[in-house]
């Protein structure tokens, strides 16, 4: 009956020697190969360090009109436009004006990043069902697995900082953009493909005049959600040293500092809302052609 | 009228599966569709079609869904590669082609119209009629002149900067023929183009077509499952069941002397007297009733005609010249049903 009390695992001196085994490894590989690593990222942590101390070092009064400009060409509504200018205005007024440049500063570049990939990968994975069957599950682990755990083999790599900051963020905010290019492309109208191939399109010819453009709604919608979760990800990239709206609120946790909490949590959601619908209105002006009726 | 081949389809296979290459011979011992898909899972979607398609005319090629019609026409510019089999066109073999002279043929020579337009919703009107100019790279101000000029022809004059989904159906169609003549190409493939439109749209189109074609004198291959619309725009009619080709000729021959029953049943609705003409019903002599009838006049035209002249019976002329006699007997013998085929009672009330 002893097997059915205790469970058959592996040794106590076993796993130790089998965790400790992959510890060394992973060590040894990173201090061999950590420098090199860390060089390859120095031109996307040179770029973050300049683009996030032009957010801070621009008078505010032109960034908020940046800010305004921004949404005005994205939304095309006066009231997003207020409401962006409002927001900004309060959190600098609350006295989260550098933070929050710090935060817009990685976001933009994780969501740039991400498009930067994603959308490749996404063109390529809805080419190939064998591509798709093999992305879609580390997708899912992307998606799923705690960022904690994949902090520590970053960290281990790259120390604290930027990049492996924006490389947690990049890991968990890139899953959608792929996803729902694959799946953007994937649904485009077989007729319509099946007519431009008979007028003789070559393939970038489908990809660009077709296929992109019919599967913008999708693509956008995967753009919107990469942005709404790279701001997730903020108060998590703030413990490995990213700076942002993240480390007061790291600090109101372990002080049990309430107010402070809640004006930066406030702030992000305000990031949030902003970047959300100035994104959803711009994917929507985009499909205006898809509106019925006759009207000439 | 004899005319030169444009297009020619010899002995074209197409199996659907894992191992069609293999499955030919198997048909070609007399497997059927139905034979092949229980034994082998393999769909037989072409079986051994040889048609020669003049240049110039309006060829149909019709039968039920499932008969491999649209798969046939997609042979045509090679968007489904057949089994085994050989496809020319103006004596150039499209199977040989490379991808490079198959996007160039595809670009300048055959063009093709979709049965759910397949127009591109997020371009304007002008821009969907000059799609295929743009693929071949003509410069924007010759592309919106030439569109312009299509859409002008068809009827779509001020809706070009429309988008697909404001129009109706009927015109989302024209948009999709003008993109086609747009290109210039002189093989026009046409899969079931005005089957989602309803009857007096598609007439309409069908007239459009036609009077189009006086003019253009294009190679038109053209799908249908209507057989009133084949007959009211087809100089030739292939009919085919199960991808084989079961009969093919004019609308008059197909008419007169269906091949089986299953084109018997095609036929058995339609009105012959607007499909017939005075020569098919003609025989040789000639008399003096004083009334002369074109040979290509309709029946339904040429009954009244005599009846108001009085006559019973007329002389058929071509070129100025008697070439036969018809009487009021023939003509309502000809569009009378044919025998109707056993099992079938003739009811009399």
């Amino acid at each position: 009956m002893e097997l059915f009390d205790d469970f058959p695992s592996m040794g106590r001196t076993d796993l130790r020697d089998l965790k400790k085994g992959i510890d060394f490894a992973f060590s040894d590989f990173s201090r061999d190969n950590g420098e090199a690593i860390e060089g390859f990222f120095d031109p996307l942590m040179y770029f973050m360090v300049w683009f996030e101390k032009l957010l801070m070092a621009a008078p505010w009064p032109i960034m908020i009109l940046i800010f305004a400009l921004l949404a005005w060409l994205g939304a095309r509504s006066i009231g997003i436009v207020i409401g962006t200018i409002v927001s900004f205005l309060a959190i600098g007024y609350f006295g989260m004006w550098e933070d929050t440049m710090a935060t817009v500063a990685i976001i933009s570049v994780a969501t740039f990043l991400c498009i930067g990939l994603g959308i490749p990968l996404g063109i390529l994975m809805s080419r190939s069902n064998r591509l798709q069957a093999g992305v879609t599950p580390v997708l899912d682990i992307m998606q799923t697995i705690p960022s904690f755990v994949y902090l520590i083999p970053v960290v281990m790599l790259l120390g604290i900082g930027k990049v492996p900051g924006l490389i947690a963020v990049c890991i968990y905010a890139l899953p959608p953009i792929v996803r729902l290019t694959n799946l953007g492309i994937r649904l485009v109208d077989k007729e319509v493909l099946e007519a431009a191939e008979a007028f003789g399109s070559s393939y970038r010819q489908k990809l660009f005049d077709v296929q992109i453009p019919l599967a913008l709604p999708n693509i956008f919608a995967g753009v919107n959600q990469t942005i709404m979760m790279a701001l997730a990800m903020v108060v998590i990239a703030s413990m490995i040293g990213v700076k942002g709206l993240g480390v007061p609120v790291l600090r109101a946790v372990s002080n049990q500092y309430l107010a402070l909490g809640l004006m930066n949590g406030l702030a992000i959601v305000a990031l949030a809302v902003i970047f959300d619908r100035v994104s959803q209105q711009y994917g929507k002006r985009l499909q205006k052609h898809r509106e019925g009726g006759h009207g000439v | 009228m004899v005319s030169d081949i444009k297009v020619s389809i010899k002995n074209l296979y197409k199996i659907f599966g894992s191992n069609g290459k293999d499955m030919v011979q198997k048909v070609e011992e007399g497997a059927t569709k139905a034979s092949l898909q229980a034994e082998y899972k393999h769909v037989l979607g072409l079986n051994n079609v040889n048609i020669d398609i003049p240049a110039r005319r309006i060829q149909v090629i019709m039968g039920l869904s499932g008969s491999g019609k649209s798969t046939l026409i997609r042979h045509l510019n090679r968007l489904i590669e057949p089994t085994s089999g050989e496809i020319m066109v103006d004596g150039e073999d499209v199977l040989a082609m490379s991808d490079v002279e198959l996007r160039n043929f595809r670009r300048n020579k055959m063009s093709m119209v979709f049965q759910k337009f397949a127009l591109l919703p997020h371009r304007t009107v002008i821009d969907n009629v000059g799609y295929g100019l743009k693929i071949k790279g003509t410069d924007k101000a010759e592309m919106n002149e030439r569109s312009q000029k299509w859409i002008d022809r068809v009827g779509l004059s001020g809706f070009e900067n429309n988008y697909p989904a404001q129009l109706s159906g009927g015109m989302q169609q024209r948009v999709g023929l003008a993109r086609a003549l747009a290109t210039d190409a002189e093989i026009l493939l046409m899969d079931e183009a005005f089957s989602a439109l309803d009857p007096l749209i598609r007439n309409d189109m069908q007239d459009i077509l036609l009077d189009l074609q006086e003019e253009l004198h294009k190679t038109i291959i053209f799908i249908t499952h209507d057989l009133d619309e084949a007959l009211n725009i087809g100089d030739n009619i292939v009919i085919l069941r199960d991808g084989a080709v079961i009969q093919q000729g004019s609308p008059q021959e197909i008419v007169l002397d269906p091949a089986d029953d299953y084109v018997r049943d095609f036929i058995k609705d339609i009105n012959r007297a607007r499909v017939l003409d005075v020569s098919s019903v003609m025989k040789t002599g000639s008399n003096d009733s004083g009334l002369e009838l074109a040979s290509d006049v309709i029946l339904e035209l040429a009954m009244p005609a005599m009846i108001k002249a009085d006559v019973t019976s007329a002389n058929v002329m071509r070129d100025g010249e008697v070439i036969g006699v018809v009487t009021l007997a023939d003509m309502i013998g000809g569009i009378a049903r044919p025998e109707s085929h056993e099992g079938e009672q003739v009811t009399y009330r």
